[in-house]
Order: structure tokens, then sequence, then C-alpha cells
């Protein structure tokens, strides 16, 4: 355990007696990923002045910092721990804090449970022995009252969770996988009481406890995976939304986080930065890429007066905007409505186990109530009939669905989560396991979204040489490309002296012999109209102008990744708000036959929904906002973590990098996990084909239901463990 | 069979304990950073720098 000391000056003002209550700041860390991250993040957050004490959580991703109210703000531990290297953000909602501790406090159910089950299981043994040696039945008495004692407050408190859901579940006229647990326990624990008091054999206390401690694991695993995929979901959130530089009074800079920003407030985007908020653009010109919004490519030029949305990139020099609100008729407000439209239409998911304890559950109660029933007809005295009942109930403990499944769910997600890749929905894993055909989007998703010089073996070394050396003063992302290309042949970028950006047209620097020029046609002086404009020009006076031309470049495994999942015989295509000439390129380049170009965010869905009506599940790969209402109709979605934010919002997997492989992941560990759970079914259903005949005639003691029990669930248990030393694909 | 007078009871008391030190570590919020807490282990900080860690993992 680690904590940084305070600084001196702060120690002595405490002594001064001016101690006060710190404020408890949350705030997520994207890259915090090792040992020495914790270390450094601390260090980092410490060494603000006015901040007491700071601690990181590795697994969350967080850092929790205690501040000195009206000393330190937000932004100065941000400040310091991009100085650092750590992007942060604070958290947006705090909700998380409740919901580990509902997750904490099934933990504490799951240690009770434990504890009784143990202890009971130890006095059961004995009887057992006891009964078939000489053990006296005064001293089987008194260990039954001691299980008795044990185990009813047990029942009583850690139960609770089956007992609620059991009670809702029946309030609305449902039957869920709750209803006969919940049954079984209570039923179990008061007939075992009253055999307890009859002195009689058919004691099922250690049975009814040890049922609940292993569905109280089951139940937690669920939960555990659901608030740390809640919880990641929220990470991205905040870290997306990102800084902005606040121009205050007097045209001082003050960064805040973009999601405190207000209609009115002016905010400075420096090139190269993303826009925090819708606004108007007041003062500064230049080109805004718009490829996140629409998947277009070409930037656009703006000047003052001009409407710029949030997430949109600045190519440009600085430009000074006036936040506004949101205005219903902007694409941002269309996005919303076709959303939610998208997702009242999805009908809810209903999980593999629930869709089993539909059948089960009803056949449960069937069997329990035939058994009771039964030995009533055949004039078997009430408490007989009750208890084989209950054994029945208790043979058939729904074991593989309420634990097997959490723990093959929770061995997927960890195999995911170590590979980079968020699960955002518990039930994504389910839900893409069913997919069978994938679509994808272009820009950002199968492309990386970033230009790539395409002509590079029209353009001589000694003209690339001096071009770069020109471009690698700019931030426009064709400059940096011709840097790329440049560093690719090997040649080495001097840092340039006297190059003079000009928004929104080129670079130029003179040089004794004449001025040089890069830049878009008429810049260099080339009549307008020739060519597109995906194209920079390399002029020098004394020499005919050079063409660079870009074209967004594929993620490298992109059409690797196409080609293994045409392999496992899904179909795929290609989605798309860009041109056609683009889109027709991408797809070539990365072998998928199928595709629409210069899509409007509604005929995407409509495409969707034309793929549904032919009994396809989609699995939607995409990452602009335009994208986000198809990702939210989708039957299961991915984006990369690049993606807007709205869209990683709408998604159920996030994943990181700078190659398309997650995608095969993703899809081969859903299946996988989908193919264990369902062999669990089958051995659960093995067990209870030969067992619950044996429990209907009365043949079950209480040992053999310990026994059938606790190793079904040891099975299934170990099968759900398989997945981790899985393969990677 | 006197000797089970007290043995049970020492059993269920020795077994409280540990469940007793569970929820212990569990409220104090031993189990809030499973992955960070395997390298904190590893960190060699001067002694006096421990001073405050208790007042940091009680926020409140």
């Amino acid at each position: 355990m680690t904590i940084h000391t305070l600084p001196a000056s702060s120690g002595t003002k405490a002594l001064a007696g001016r101690e006060e209550a710190p404020i408890i700041l949350t705030l997520a860390v994207e890259n915090m990923r090792c040992g020495g991250c914790i270390r450094s993040v601390e260090r980092a957050a410490i060494s603000v002045a006015g901040v007491r004490s700071a601690r990181a959580n590795l697994a969350a991703k967080r850092v929790s910092v205690a501040v000195e109210t009206g000393r330190a703000s937000e932004a100065d531990v941000i400040a310091a721990l991009s100085r650092a290297g750590f992007a942060a953000a604070p958290m947006q909602d705090t909700s998380q804090h409740t919901e580990s501790s509902r997750e904490f406090a099934l933990l504490r159910r799951v240690a009770v449970a434990g504890f009784a089950a143990m202890n009971i299981m130890l006095l059961s043994v004995s009887v057992w022995s006891g009964r078939a040696g000489d053990m006296d039945q005064s001293l089987i008495t008194l260990f039954c009252w001691l299980s008795a004692l044990i185990a009813l407050p047990t029942v009583v408190y850690a139960g609770q969770p089956f007992y609620a859901s059991a009670l809702s579940a029946l309030k609305g006229r449902r039957l869920n996988m709750d209803v006969p647990i919940s049954l079984a326990i209570i039923l179990a624990t008061g007939m075992s009481l009253y055999q307890t008091v009859v002195g009689s054999e058919q004691v099922y206390f250690d049975a009814a406890v040890s049922l609940l401690f292993f569905l109280l694991i089951g139940r937690y695993l669920d939960e555990h995976l659901r608030v740390r995929a809640r919880g990641e979901a929220q990470n991205l959130l905040s870290l997306q939304s990102g800084i902005a530089s606040l121009i205050g009074e007097g045209g001082s800079l003050r960064p805040i986080p973009a999601h405190v920003l207000v209609p009115g407030d002016k905010v400075l985007i420096g090139a190269g930065e993303r826009v925090p908020a819708d606004a108007l653009v007041l003062s500064g010109s230049g080109d805004i890429d718009q490829s996140l919004i629409t998947g277009e490519t070409i930037p656009i030029a703006v000047a003052p007066g001009a409407q710029i949305y949030a997430g949109t990139l600045n190519l440009g020099s600085a430009l000074t905007v006036e936040v506004t609100a949101a205005d219903s008729a902007t694409l941002l407000a269309e996005i919303g409505r076709l959303m939610a439209a998208a997702e009242q239409g999805k009908a809810r998911y209903r999980r593999l186990a629930d869709r089993a304890a539909q059948i089960y559950a009803p056949a449960v109660h069937g069997l329990g109530a035939a058994t009771f029933l039964g030995w009533l007809i055949v004039g078997a005295p009430w408490q007989t009939a009750l208890t084989y009942a209950i054994a029945v109930l208790i043979i058939t403990c729904p074991c593989a669905l309420a634990l097997a499944v959490p723990a093959v769910q929770i061995a997927a997600a960890s195999r995911l989560f170590r590979q980079g890749i968020v699960i955002k929905a518990a039930d994504g894993l389910e839900r893409v396991a069913e997919a069978d055909m994938v679509v994808f989007d272009k820009t950002g998703t199968l492309t990386l979204g970033r230009p790539e010089l395409v002509n590079d073996a029209a353009i001589s070394d000694e003209v690339l040489e001096s071009a770069a050396r020109l471009a690698a003063a700019s931030k426009h992302p064709y400059a940096q490309a011709v840097v790329a290309a440049a560093r690719n042949r090997q040649i080495a970028v001097g840092a340039p002296e006297g190059v003079e950006e000009i928004p929104g047209r080129g670079l130029v620097r003179i040089l004794p012999c004449g001025e040089e020029r890069l830049g878009s046609a008429e810049w260099c002086g080339i009549a307008p109209g020739r060519g597109g404009a995906s194209e920079v020009w390399y002029a020098r006076h004394w020499r005919a102008p050079v063409r660079f031309c870009f074209a967004d470049a594929l993620r490298s495994d992109a059409a690797a990744v196409v080609q293994e999942l045409k392999r496992r015989g899904h179909p795929i295509a290609l989605l798309s708000g860009d041109r056609t000439a683009a889109v027709e390129q991408a797809a070539r380049a990365s072998g998928i036959t199928t595709w629409q170009s210069e899509l409007t965010p509604a005929r995407k869905i409509d495409w969707l929904a034309e793929c549904a009506k032919q009994g396809r599940k989609v699995l939607m790969v995409g990452d602009g906002l335009n994208d986000a209402p198809a990702l939210a109709a989708a039957h299961a979605s991915l984006s990369p973590a690049s993606a807007a934010d709205i869209s990683q919002r709408a998604a159920d997997f996030v994943f990181q990098g700078e190659r398309l492989a997650p995608v095969l992941e993703v899809f081969s560990t859903a299946k996988r996990a989908r193919n264990l759970s369902l062999q669990n079914f089958g051995v659960a259903f093995c067990y209870n084909v030969v067992a619950v005949p044996f429990a209907m005639a009365g043949y079950v003691t209480p040992l053999i239901a310990a026994i059938v029990m606790s190793t079904s669930s040891i099975l299934v248990t170990l099968n759900a463990t398989r997945l981790a030393g899985m393969r990677k694909s | 069979m006197t000797a089970l007078a007290w043995l049970i009871p020492a059993a269920l008391f020795l077994g409280g304990l540990g469940l007793v030190a569970f929820l212990w570590a569990l409220r104090s919020g031993q189990f809030e950073d499973l992955e960070g807490a395997a390298y904190r282990a590893l960190e060699d900080d001067p002694p006096e720098d421990r001073a405050g860690t208790q007042s940091n993992s009680h926020p409140e």
C-alpha cells in the first residue's frame, strides 16, 4: 500500500489549524496498465499543490484524488497527469459507487452462505457416517439441531436476492428461475426443521445451504461482469468528452472538461484538436474533417459564421468559437431521434439462461407437484410425499444455468479485457455468438480514418524529401502523410526553417533561388478543377508542379480479417456515407463484394432492417456518428476506441488498437462461450434424466442429494474454465 | 463424547473468525483493486510514506 506524502507547505497549513474536509475527485485514467503506472499516476497527482492524497485503482482504471477546497481544481490534476503521459477525465456519473457496493453486498452473502455450508456439511457427514455406525441417537438429534441453528439465519439472510427476484416475478405473473430456487430452499429448510422436531432421517439442511452457496457464487459472477462492463463504459464516455480550452476574460486560457461547457462559452480549438461542442466560428478559418460525423473523408472549409459540430477535427490553424445550444435541426439531433427509434424497435434480447428458465421452471414445478400428488394417491403420509417432492426440487437445482453460464461469461470477458476489448453490454457476448453476417463501415473502421500517400511510385526521392521538409511544419493530415511517406523511404526529415502556413491553402518557404509551395491546386498556381480534392501539389517556381494523391489507409489486417470471416462463411457488407469512388476502392482493396455508398444514417438502418427481414442477424462494426443508429439497430455491434462517443455508447463492444483482428477474437470467443454454455446445459440435462426418476421414486437420501448436486455443479464450473485455455484466434 | 461439547463450539468459533476476517477485509476496501494490489506489494517505499493509507482508503 502506498501513499505519497503531502507537499511540505500543505502539511504546515494543516498544523496551523486550517484543516478542512477534502473533496474526493474521481478521474478515469485511460492508459494506466501496469504496476509502474499506478506509482506514476499517484506521483503526478500528488505533485499538484492542494492535493492531499491520491490513490489509483488499476482494475477500475481510475484514480481518487483528495483535494483541499479551493486550492486545486479538477483541471489542475488532469493537466499534471497529462504532463506525466496519462489521459485523464473526470467521471461524469458516480452511480458506480452504489453499484460496486451492491456487488460487495452479494459477496458478503456468498461468504456467509459458504461458512454455513461448510459447517453444516461437517455436521452432516458425522450424522451420515454415524447412522451407518454406532452413533448415539441423542447425539444425532443434537447435530441436527446445531445444523438448524446455523441454517435458519443463513437461509433468511443469504437467500434474499432470490426471494426478492422470485416475488417480483410472481407479482408480474411470470415464472423465472428464482421461483423454483426459492421454493426449494424455503421448503427444504422448513421441512428439515419439521423432520428434526419429529426426529426423522430426512434432514436436508446441508443440501439447502450448499445450493444457496453455489447459486450465490453464480449470481455474484454475473453481477461482477455487469458492474465491470458498466464501469468500463463510463470510463470510455468520460475520456471521450475530453478537455476544452475555455477563453476567459482578458483572453486567458483555462482547460475545462468539455461536458461542462454551456452555450455562450468561448473556446479556442487548436490545430489538430477535436471540436468539443457544437459551436459557431467567431474568428479564424481553415479546414474541418467531418469524417467522424458523416463518413466523408474530404475536409470542408469553414470561415467566421460557420456552424461546426462536436466530434469534428480542426485541420487548419486555431479557431475561436462560441458554443451553441444543441439545435433540433442539426444532424446530431436527427441521429438522436433515429437512435431512439432503433432502440425501441429492437425487441429486448432474452438471454440464453432466461430462455432456458422459461422451459425449465415449469418442468421443475410440474415434476415436484407430480411427485407430491403421486405419493399421496399411492397412500403415503403427506410428510413423506412432501419430502420426496423436496428431494426432486433439490436434485433439479438449476446450477448449470445459474452458476455455469455466469462462469463461462466471466472467463470470456476477462479474456477479451486482456486483449483491450471492452464489453459494454452484459448480454453482448451471447448476441455476437448468434450473429451470422458482418457489416462494416468504411471511414475509421475498415480504414484508419487517416490519409496515406497513394501515388508514391510517381514521386522521386528528391521531390519527396524537399516536400517532406516543408510538410514537417504542419499538423494537417495530408502534410503528416507526406512526412510519413518520406520516413518510409528512410529519408531523414530535417527541422524546417522559415516555413509559413496559410490556413486552408498550404505552406510556403522563401528560398534564395525563389519560393516553394505545398498545398491546394490554387495555392500552387494550377487552374482549379483538375483532379479531386484528396490531393496536394508541390510547386517550385523553377520546376513543373508535382501532384501528391491521398487515400484513406486501410487497417493493416483489414483484408486478412475479411478473408477469414468469409472462410468462416459469414456474408460481409460495406455500408458507407462516403463517395462512391472512395468506397469502391476500399471495398476492392479489402475484398468485400457487397457495398453501398453515400448512405444516410436512416438508409443504413433500412438496409439492416432488410437483412433482419431475411432472417439475418447482423454484427455491425462502425465508428462514425452516422453509424450510431445502425449500431443500436444491429443484433450486436462493435466500435473502435477512436469512434465518436455516441457510437461507443451504442456499441456492445469497444476495441483498442490499429488492427481489426479484435472483430475475429470477439466472434470466436463468443461462439466458444456459447458452445460451452450449451455443453453445460447438456451435462445438467443428463444428470437430471438419471437422477430425477430416483428422486421421484423416493430413493434419494440427503446424502445422495448432496453428492449429486455438488458433483454436477463442480463439473459444469470446470467445463466453463476451459475457455481460459483456448488458443488465440 | 464430552470432548464434543467443546470441540464443536471451537470449530464454529474458528470458522466464524475466518468469516469475520473476510467481512472486515471486504468493508475496509481490500477487494477494491485486485490487480493493482499485486503490483503494490512489489513497491519499496520508505516506511513513513505508508502513514496515510487508512485515511485514504476510507474517504468518508
